[in-house]
């Protein structure tokens, strides 16, 4: 495990199924530094994403918030929701290579 | 309600006890909400949120006992202050027969209460030979529709907006049981009809859909909106509960796409330029939403459609020489059950789906997990979906073998794992998967749904 990641400087990570066939996750970052970081989009990006979920670039949507210090990132679902090979129904634990990304 | 001219109203309040009908809240947040002045009480009573099966068998994820519990209370209070009672996407997906339980339940209640409340039931549910004459298009990230999809379904649905609602209000409902509806149009109806401003009263239905989970305490149940010309002001149902501009604001997020537009059958809401302030310690003022009228009125589909029958078999392994090699392991048994597959049953790879999931180890996020290294006990998922369940069944049970006795390739002898159950497999009937994300072009946004009121 690298020293730090993304999920240290959060005060929630998480993800969620947008209807069945998109996941939306959000970054609650613990102050504007945290945000400044993951805002910035030679750190976080559509291509970052694509790595870490093996998903095509191109689907992914990125929202940045200031007001609230969220990054919020939504990509169509590899599987739709609930098929078979669905391993994550309400896609409520795909937070995770997100919040492990390392900071360094 | 009956017969009496729409009063005119400066301002609009909505009780929502709940996220959802069926889940429960404190009798006391509701009397709080009547004692506030509520005009209406509006509640979800469904989503596809919990998969396909529910709207492709037509069946509800609630309990009856629990939406008998929670509809009781809030007939009560709808008869006791003389409001409306709005329930939409009865019995969770929104199917004729799931609008036609909800009814059952609350007839009953009805009946054993003595309250003379009139139900208006609205029918969301569509055929595909009708919609295969209409213009349907998708929606990203679906293709084209083809006539065979819509035909394979086994239910779908029209997610109805704020119009035939209100049209069932207008004809003297006292309680309105919607088929599938947008989460917010059962909220909104009742402002909009009384001429609250689309923007503040769309957005405040977004805010308050989900019950208490745009508060402090999400758990604490239900909310309370008040909406005027300008905007609107949000309140928790529980007194210990608050909401901030934060908590209010954080829950344009929640299992949104974009959190800055939403669109309806009507248009789009759009929230980039509202600004959320602080009235006290517990109440929000939200004001600058926008809700800009579409060129073209369009209601969303929802379809599900049988993708085979399902049996699942699990063992478990604690064995730490197995588990320093699980993926050789698991590969070894994908193997070894394809070939034996067809030998005894002649069937070949793409005739059924074998998913082996490693409980455990990686069965949730797969090859994307960012975790390395043996775990220290596995649980193995063999879910097999096949054309028919006795197909299902047997594959299942020729895996049975293997998952009591697989060795990794360098023993050379036969261990024995756990299974958990006797027998190993249980049998899941039909399993089901979404088709249908596209909307359809119409020309009155209460063409595809039919009220019916009950005398």
């Amino acid at each position: 495990m690298p020293d730090r990641v993304v999920g240290d400087l959060a005060h929630e990570v998480r993800s969620k199924n947008a209807g069945p066939f998109w996941i939306t996750m959000e970054l609650f970052m613990r102050d504007a530094d945290g945000y400044a970081l993951v805002a910035d989009d030679l750190f976080l990006n559509a291509g970052v994403i694509a790595r870490l979920y093996d998903i095509p670039a191109e689907g992914i949507r990125f929202f940045r918030i200031p007001e609230l210090n969220v990054v919020k990132i939504s990509f169509p679902r590899p599987v739709s929701q609930g098929s078979t090979r669905d391993r994550d129904i309400h896609a409520g634990q795909h937070h995770v290579p997100l919040a492990l990304l390392p900071l360094d | 309600m009956k017969g009496k001219p729409l009063p005119d109203k400066d301002t609009v309040r909505i009780l929502v006890p709940a996220g959802m009908l069926g889940a429960g809240f404190p009798p006391e947040s509701v009397e709080r909400g009547l004692a506030l002045g509520a005009d209406v009480i509006a509640v979800d009573g469904g989503s596809t949120d919990s998969g396909p099966y529910y709207l492709g068998r037509g069946t509800a994820k609630t309990a009856a006992a629990a939406v008998a519990r929670d509809l009781r209370v809030l007939l009560r209070a709808a008869a006791t202050a003389g409001i409306p009672l709005i329930v939409g996407s009865c019995g969770t997906s929104g199917t004729d027969s799931g609008v036609d339980w909800v009814a059952g339940i609350a007839e009953g209640i009805l009946a054993e209460e003595g309250l003379g409340l009139r139900i208006a039931r609205i029918y969301s549910e569509q055929n595909a030979a009708d919609l295969k004459e209409r213009r349907i298009h998708p929606l990203p990230p679906a293709g084209e529709l083809t006539a065979d999809v819509l035909e394979s379904c086994t239910h779908i649905v029209g997610m109805m907006g704020h119009e035939p609602i209100e049209e069932a209000l207008r004809a003297g409902a006292d309680v309105v049981l919607a088929g599938r509806a947008t989460d917010t149009a059962v909220a909104a109806a009742f402002p909009l009809m009384h001429g609250m401003p689309a923007g503040p009263t769309w957005h405040a239905a977004k805010i308050v859909e989900c019950g208490a989970q745009c508060t402090t305490n999400p758990r604490s149940g239900g909310v309370f909106a008040t909406i005027d010309a300008n905007g609107f002001t949000v309140e928790p149902l529980d007194p210990a509960a608050a909401c901030t501009p934060t908590t209010v604001a954080a829950h344009m997020l929640y299992e949104t796409v974009n959190p800055f537009e939403m669109r309806e059958p009507a248009g789009t809401l759009v929230v980039s330029d509202a600004t959320y302030r602080a009235l006290d310690e517990r109440r929000v003022r939200v004001e600058g939403s926008r809700f800009e009228l579409a060129d073209q009125h369009t209601i969303k589909l929802e379809g599900a459609r049988i993708s085979g029958y399902e049996t699942m078999s699990f063992t478990a392994i604690r064995d730490p020489h197995i588990l320093s090699q699980i993926d050789t392991w698991a590969a070894l048994l994908r193997m070894v059950l394809t070939e034996r597959v067809a030998q005894t049953l002649g069937l070949t790879e793409d005739e059924y789906i074998l998913d082996i999931r490693l409980y455990g180890y990686n069965a949730v996020l797969e090859h994307i997990d960012p975790a390395a290294g043996p775990p220290r006990e596995v649980g193995v998922m063999l879910l097999v979906n096949a054309v028919d369940q006795q197909t299902a069944t047997a594959i299942a049970k020729v895996a049975n073998p293997l998952m009591l006795h697989l060795p990794t390739p360098d023993m050379d002898y036969l261990p024995s794992l756990a299974f958990a159950t006797s027998p190993a497999e249980t049998e899941r009937g039909a399993a089901y998967e979404f088709v249908l994300n596209h909307v359809v072009d119409v020309d009155s946004p209460t063409a595809l749904f039919r009220s019916v009121l009950d005398a």
